[in-house]
């Protein structure tokens, strides 16, 4: 931990780009579509991507993945990289935590840098509700055998130096829940290490190519229409987050999703400054800092419906109030570009996989603010559930009928910020 | 961030207006008789589509009235704005999208 | 020295020092940090970040890709270019390789915001913004005319004639008109640095950066502008840009048109041997200007046949240029020594090395907006390819590059004239052969035109991907001068045209902007609004200690000297359970339901049945979501057959009144019915104790008080002193209990007097904490605490709280779903750990209870959790609520929660654990 000062450090800063990862010479080959497929994932993000990659695992690489502009550009490129599990109920540690675990073996297994970094997140707790729900899910992740710490605000300062801990505040930090193990990835290396392994076993990546409608024929669908012709398939993986409810209007199956712009910012490459991550629901705030140097910072959903990827300016200035307030020490740090992606949320802010009423199409969306930490997980799942026509017993509490019968798993309350 | 035209006040900043989400999505008028599937598109399932869509607004910090809006979720873009029908508002046509 | 006499517009007659890096300058006023750099024939100490290759400072404003500065003194800041600090007496300042640093040095400047409105906004103070701006302005039209340097003039140097007469003489006059015209508001050191819908710009005004004191004492250190403008005009100019060659990161390798700014604009000749390579016009007038200053000047010209015009100007001043000719390289070691030319790379000696491969329009805010750009290939370069309504983009922003062209632009009919200058065509020229390994595209990022290669080698197609792979583009100037760059060497490289390509998407902000700036005054008790009661003094001067519930601040316990939290509440506890309390519970929200329609509302909104509440009656009621589950809980007193007050829970009092809005609004809007908060007009007491009937009675002397006249869930309404007082028989304890509701006004008085009314039974003031442990003994659950809204009335024991007479009301059909009839769904318990001294920490979750008294290994299934959790005065133990699964069939089992690695044993029991036959409650 370098603390900041207006003194000259003891020793010179590691230069940033000093110690990045050379990329592989080698990435993914630009496939031309071929007629047929036993497989064909729409969309072309991390989930997809994981996807392939673990159905290779499977010995299912008649596989295409298509993606209607460049790979991983969507949220995959816009995400501010956050891993980790603890969250509050049973089902979603489950899915968490086995991604969790998949990304602490995920570079060996792809052989690329992700520059994955376990340095722990805090999540502050501000008011006397926020203390109990903290606790609650503390105590429900050890039980589900999760890494998770209870911390009183001496020890939050002592996790992260630069949280301001004192009474001076608007909303004093209580204390906070802290998750060792959850840590940051680089996100597009991780989209180009699953490509290049899907590539490698054979599944054509195709870019530039939008599904534009379905092909039917009564409870199947034999193959996808798009903007580079038709191509059949034997089993449809739908992986397209935000645009989801595009493709499900096609099919005509409806889903309780709305898409959201979710915004999200970065600094200029500072001096390291912020050892861990801090997430703050009251005070909302979720920053970490990246390798370069860069703080990369979270804000608040748009309320409104939007496939824009880019949202309204007033929610950037109160991330930026809320970072102030929370860390003095950011105050003099300069944002260098916002951006937005389109999140797909749910009523219960949990994600929707499995099953659809056309028996080979399987859906994935609905995971809002928290696709990115599910990736490998989700990918390792809901390529079993593809593989095997069925849910695979980790997704199988997301199904759509949730809504239907009210097991809904609501992550809205006790979880904090669903980043 | 937008300028929104409510049908009463004129235009305002869009950080005055609060989000209703799809227009015209009715109550049931005999919720008992649903199925439970009925029951949980009319709880759960509203339209997402990327273009125009109908929705409800509110101006929360404002005349606090709600009014109805065809807005392109593409551009963010307001088509238009009007009240919300006098009687069953859910249920009302809304003012016609202006190509 | 490299100052030179006659040029610049600094005030030579004063000086400043600063000190980079340890080392004294002297400067004038005017002058920015590099150019008092580079009047020393200095740089920041800076290397590139990757490489550690020295960098000097590569153009003249926020285009520099290298001169990256850390500012000491006065007001520390990180990461600023030299090219944009203005020189100020004191200034302390140091080179960064990479890194800013972030100072612990608290930040006290004040940052606000100013909202404007107006007809134009025009962006750019250089010749076409300001004749734009003029020309609005006689319009009448309200103008606004925002530009990021220090002075207007954009790139005009005095040298160009307008009008007639020199540009910069032009410029002092319209600026001067326009600082005389009341519709116009022209800012200097104004950058805009953020496009969005509807006309609405941000810009960024620094207000205390040419002063020696950051300004600190005097006023906000920097303003945002939140202009809304109905139609807004760019005029923000276009940015040089390089051509890549071997070895371009040296110190002395400066884009053309900044060499000549630097002349003049600070008098300052940043080379004396200059090599120009061009393949642009644009750069002649910079070769022509350094000699005329002085300097030996020679142009490499790119293109096939240099312009015949700069060519004779050039021969007249013996001045040798040379085309079709590239330069492919440099030498030296901490600057360029020479320029290595031609296929035979002959070294030419220089110190200063100028290139210009043409111009980049600065369209970013036009681009922030969805505004589409297209390359034009007589330019190579991307501008704007359609008009966007409200959005008019001018001069070279829009690819308008002749002087007379820009005005007539700028100025229609009206527009001074210029003389017409011939232009010879951009030759589209991204790099020059060379080793790709040493051809730095973004030198800031140390990335070089092999990485580019690297990533089309790897199979990537998109500029996107590209810039990820690279981190083209990405550093503090955003790829101001790379950008453009790495998209043609790209599509090169693929063997594709640069326009399928296309670049990277410009989003805000044009140049970094402090977060300080943006969080404004929205810092510590304005962050958000802080909501007090009109007591509340009352509760500081005794003593009392706070808790935020929503925006409200509640007090939570009064302590007295020598007492922690515990024991305070024991002892208000016993207050209330055997003499008297007083609370505050004025933050309740607050609703008058009025209308003919208002029982028929409520009917469908709270599970219970509200249209048969008699008049002078109270019914607590529970409303739930469309889900089913319990949304928020309260009070209903019925005021007359036509209206009613709703009480609300403290921290929802807004949802709840927004949930009753939208309903009345969109769904029933047959239903004659109005809602008014009345959350801040009335202040609520509860008096609550044996001996509440007693301090009441005493104080409203007038309202007989007994049980018979004033029975449990009644209100009745009187006056004290002529104020109107309504109180009211309502426990939330159990005990004896009325709330006293007077306007908030009078609310200092009343609480006045029920404390010296009570004196004599020590009345005893209580907190949140106290009332949560009351009603806990009560069974009573709160709202948020107790639920979590995944819990049913029924899953809270509140069966009957819920209508079975009604046909419907919101939430009803959702308690029919198969999940709400599982008997495994948790339910609220009480909780007593049969140790009868732990204290369960809420929160903690619940197992099954293992005979060896010990915590299994993970996974652990779990049956719960404590959502409240006291020691309880009444009860002379601690108690907690739980939702258990299954729990009402569990009562009566033990089960066991994880405390620090322990299992503590706890017994399931009913809620209510005081007073379960309710005799205490009518005293």
């Amino acid at each position: 931990m370098t603390h900041a000062g207006t003194t000259a450090p003891t020793t010179a800063p590691t230069p940033p780009g000093a110690d990045l990862p050379e990329h592989q010479e080698s990435l993914w080959r630009s496939a031309e579509p071929k007629r047929s497929y036993d497989v064909v994932i729409v969309g072309g993000g991390g989930h997809g991507l994981a996807t392939a990659h673990y159905l290779a695992k499977l010995g299912i690489t008649n596989v295409a993945v298509l993606e209607k502009g460049w790979l991983a550009g969507g949220n995959m490129a816009r995400n501010t990289t956050l891993i980790r599990s603890n969250y509050l109920w049973d089902e979603s540690a489950g899915i968490y935590e086995h991604a969790l675990k998949l990304w602490e073996g995920l570079e060996e297994d792809l052989g690329y840098p992700i520059l994955f970094s376990q340095r722990g997140v805090l999540n502050l707790a501000h008011t006397e509700q926020d203390v109990r729900d903290s606790v609650r899910r503390v105590e429900a992740n050890k039980l589900n055998g999760i890494d998770a710490e209870w911390l009183d605000p001496d020890e939050v300062a002592k996790v992260c130096p630069i949280v301001n801990v004192s009474g001076d505040i608007r909303y004093p930090v209580q204390g906070a829940t802290f998750q060792a193990r959850a840590g940051i990835a680089k996100h597009d290396y991780v989209a180009w290490g699953f490509a290049r392994r899907a590539s490698e076993a054979g599944i054509d990546i195709i870019e530039n190519c939008e599904v534009t409608g379905f092909v039917a024929d009564g409870d199947r669908v034999t193959g996808v229409r798009t903007t580079r012709g038709d191509i059949a398939a034997g089993t449809v993986a739908l992986c397209a987050a935000g645009h989801t409810s595009v493709l499900l209007d096609m099919l005509g199956v409806p889903a309780p999703l709305q898409s959201h712009p979710l915004q999200a910012l970065v600094s200029e490459l500072l001096e390291p400054v912020h050892p861990t991550i801090v997430m703050s629901n009251a005070v909302h705030v979720y920053v970490s800092q990246a390798h370069k140097g860069e703080l990369v910072m979270g804000a608040g959903v748009d309320t409104y419906n939007g496939y824009g990827q880019r949202g309204a300016f007033h929610i950037i200035e109160r991330q930026m109030a809320a970072a102030v307030e929370l860390f003095p020490v950011f105050a003099r740090a300069h944002l260098l570009r916002s951006w937005a992606g389109v999140v797909d949320v749910t009523p219960d802010a949990s994600p929707i996989v499995g099953a659809t009423p056309y028996e080979n199409v399987f859906l994935n969306c609905g995971w809002g603010t928290g696709g990115f930490k599910a990736t490998p997980g989700l990918g390792w799942a809901f390529a079993d559930t593809v593989a095997h026509g069925r849910p695979h017993p980790l997704v199988a509490p997301f199904g759509l009928d949730r809504f239907v019968t009210g097991a809904l798993v609501d992550e809205h309350g006790a979880a904090a910020v669903a980043h | 961030m937008q300028l929104i035209a409510c049908p009463w006040c004129g235009p305002r900043e869009e950080i005055e207006f609060s989000y209703g989400g799809q227009a015209a999505v009715a109550y049931p008028a005999d919720p008992a008789s649903l199925s439970d599937e009925q029951w949980a598109r009319f709880v759960f399932f509203r339209d997402n589509p990327k273009g125009p869509f109908a929705e409800r607004w509110v101006h929360s910090a404002g005349c606090r009235r709600w009014f109805g809006a065809v807005r392109d979720t593409r551009t963010y873009e307001f088509l238009s704005v009007g009240p919300l029908s006098a009687t069953t508002a859910r249920t009302s046509v809304l003012p016609e999208a202006t190509p | 020295m490299s100052r030179i006499e006659g040029y610049g517009r600094i005030d030579r007659s004063r000086h400043v020092t600063v000190t980079v890096d340890g080392a004294a300058y002297t400067g004038h006023p005017g002058d920015s940090l590099a150019s008092v750099l580079l009047a020393h024939d200095a740089r920041p100490a800076n290397t590139g970040v990757k490489l550690g290759r020295p960098r000097g400072i590569g153009a003249s404003w926020t285009e520099d890709p290298t001169g990256l500065v850390q500012v000491e003194e006065p007001f520390p800041e990180p990461m600023l270019l030299a090219t944009t600090v203005e020189a100020t007496d004191g200034l302390v300042a140091r080179g960064v390789n990479g890194q800013g640093r972030l100072s612990e040095v608290p930040d006290l400047a004040r940052y606000d915001r100013l909202h404007t409105h107006c007809d134009v906004l025009v962006i750019g103070a250089g010749p076409a913004g300001l004749v734009a701006a003029r020309t609005a302005a006689r319009r009448g039209d309200d103008v606004v005319l925002v530009d990021d340097r220090p002075t207007a003039g954009g790139t005009l140097t005095g040298t160009e004639t307008i009008d007639g007469r020199p540009s910069l003489d032009v410029v002092d006059e319209i600026v001067a008109e326009l600082t005389t015209s009341p519709n116009v508001t022209h800012l200097q050191r104004t950058t805009a640095f953020g496009h969005y819908d509807d006309g609405f710009v941000l810009a960024l005004e620094r207000r205390t950066s040419h002063t020696d004191d950051g300004g600190l004492a005097r006023r906000s250190r920097q303003r945002v502008h939140r202009i809304r403008a109905a139609r807004i005009v760019v005029a923000a100019g276009a940015i040089e840009r390089p051509i890549v060659l071997e070895d371009n990161d040296r110190p002395g390798i400066m884009l053309a048109a900044s060499a000549r700014d630097f002349l003049h604009r600070y008098g300052v000749l940043a080379g004396r041997e200059v090599v120009v390579f061009t393949s642009d016009d644009a750069a002649y007038a910079a070769a022509v200007d350094l000699h005329d200053a002085g300097a030996s000047v020679q142009v490499l010209d790119a293109r096939a046949t240099a312009p015949t015009l700069w060519s004779r100007r050039c021969a007249d001043r013996g001045i040798a240029v040379t085309a079709n000719t590239h330069v492919h390289g440099t030498r030296g070691e901490d600057r360029i020594t020479a320029a290595l030319v031609g296929p035979e790379r002959r070294e030419v000696a220089c110190d200063l090395l100028l290139t210009s491969g043409g111009w980049n329009p600065t369209a970013h805010l036009f681009s922030h907006v969805g505004g589409r750009l297209a390359y034009d290939p007589s330019l190579g370069a991307f501008r704007p390819a359609a008009p966007r309504p409200g959005v008019e983009v001018i001069g070279a922003a829009d690819g308008t590059f002749g002087l007379a062209d820009i005005l007539r632009q700028a100025g229609g009919v009206g527009a001074p004239p210029a003389n017409e200058e011939p232009r010879d065509p951009t030759a589209v020229l991204w790099r020059t052969d060379g080793d790709p390994t040493r051809q730095f595209v973004d030198i800031q990022r140390d990335a070089t035109v092999a990485d580019i290669a690297r990533a089309v080698g790897a199979g990537m197609t998109s500029v996107e991907h590209v810039k990820r792979y690279t981190t083209i583009g990405t550093a503090h100037d955003q790829g101001k001068t790379s950008g453009v760059i790495a998209s043609g060497i790209t599509a090169e490289l693929l063997g594709r045209p640069v326009e399928d390509l296309g670049t990277t998407t410009f989003r805000p902000p044009y140049t970094p902007v402090a977060f300080a700036a943006l969080a404004g005054r929205e810092r510590g008790d304005l962050f958000d609004p802080v909501r007090t009661t009109p007591i509340h003094d009352r509760h500081v001067a005794a003593g009392a200690e706070f808790e935020d519930v929503g925006q409200w601040k509640r007090a939570r316990h009064y302590p007295h000297p020598g007492e922690n939290m515990t024991d305070a509440v024991l002892r208000e506890c016993a207050a209330v359970r055997t003499s008297v309390g007083i609370m505050d519970a004025s933050t309740l929200g607050k609703i008058d339901v009025r209308g003919p329609d208002a029982a028929v509302l409520l009917d469908r909104l709270y599970t219970n049945m509200m249209s048969s509440l008699k008049v002078g009656r109270v019914r607590y009621g529970v409303m739930c979501g469309n889900d089913g589950m319990v949304f928020d809980d309260g009070t209903v007193l019925r005021l007359a057959d036509d209206r009613f007050l709703v009480t609300t829970t403290t921290g929802n009092a807004a949802a709840v009144l927004d949930w009753m809005e939208e309903w009345l609004q969109t769904e029933w809007p047959e239903l004659r019915v109005r809602l008014t908060s009345v959350t801040e007009q009335w202040s609520i007491f509860a008096v609550a104790g044996p001996r509440s009937r007693d301090v009441v009675g005493a104080v409203f002397a007038d309202l007989d008080v007994s049980n018979e006249a004033f029975g449990f869930m009644t209100w009745h309404d009187t006056a004290l002193d002529g104020v109107p007082v309504r109180l009211a028989r309502i426990s939330f304890s159990g005990e004896l209990a009325f709330e006293v509701s007077v306007s908030a006004w009078y609310a200092p008085a009343v609480w006045a007097r029920l404390l010296e009314a009570g004196r004599d039974h020590g009345i005893t003031p209580y907190g949140t904490e106290t009332m949560h442990v009351l009603r806990a003994e009560k069974g009573y659950p709160i709202i948020g605490q107790d639920t979590d809204g995944t819990v049913s009335p029924h899953d809270l024991g509140m069966a009957w709280a819920v209508s079975k007479k009604k046909p419907d009301f919101v939430g009803r059909r959702s308690f029919g779903r198969p999940q709400n009839q599982d008997p495994l769904r948790k339910q609220l318990v009480s909780l007593l750990p049969t140790d009868a001294a732990t204290k369960l920490p809420e929160g903690s979750q619940i197992v099954r209870f293992a005979d060896d008294g010990r915590l299994p290994a993970p996974p652990v299934p779990m049956l719960g959790h404590v959502t409240s959790s006291y020691h309880s005065a009444a009860l002379d133990r601690p108690f907690a609520l739980a939702l258990v699964k299954g729990g009402r069939e569990r009562i009566g089992e033990v089960v066991g929660v994880p405390v620090a690695g322990e299992l503590v044993p706890a017994l399931i029991g009913e809620t209510v654990l005081v007073d379960p036959e309710g005799a205490r409650r009518d005293g």
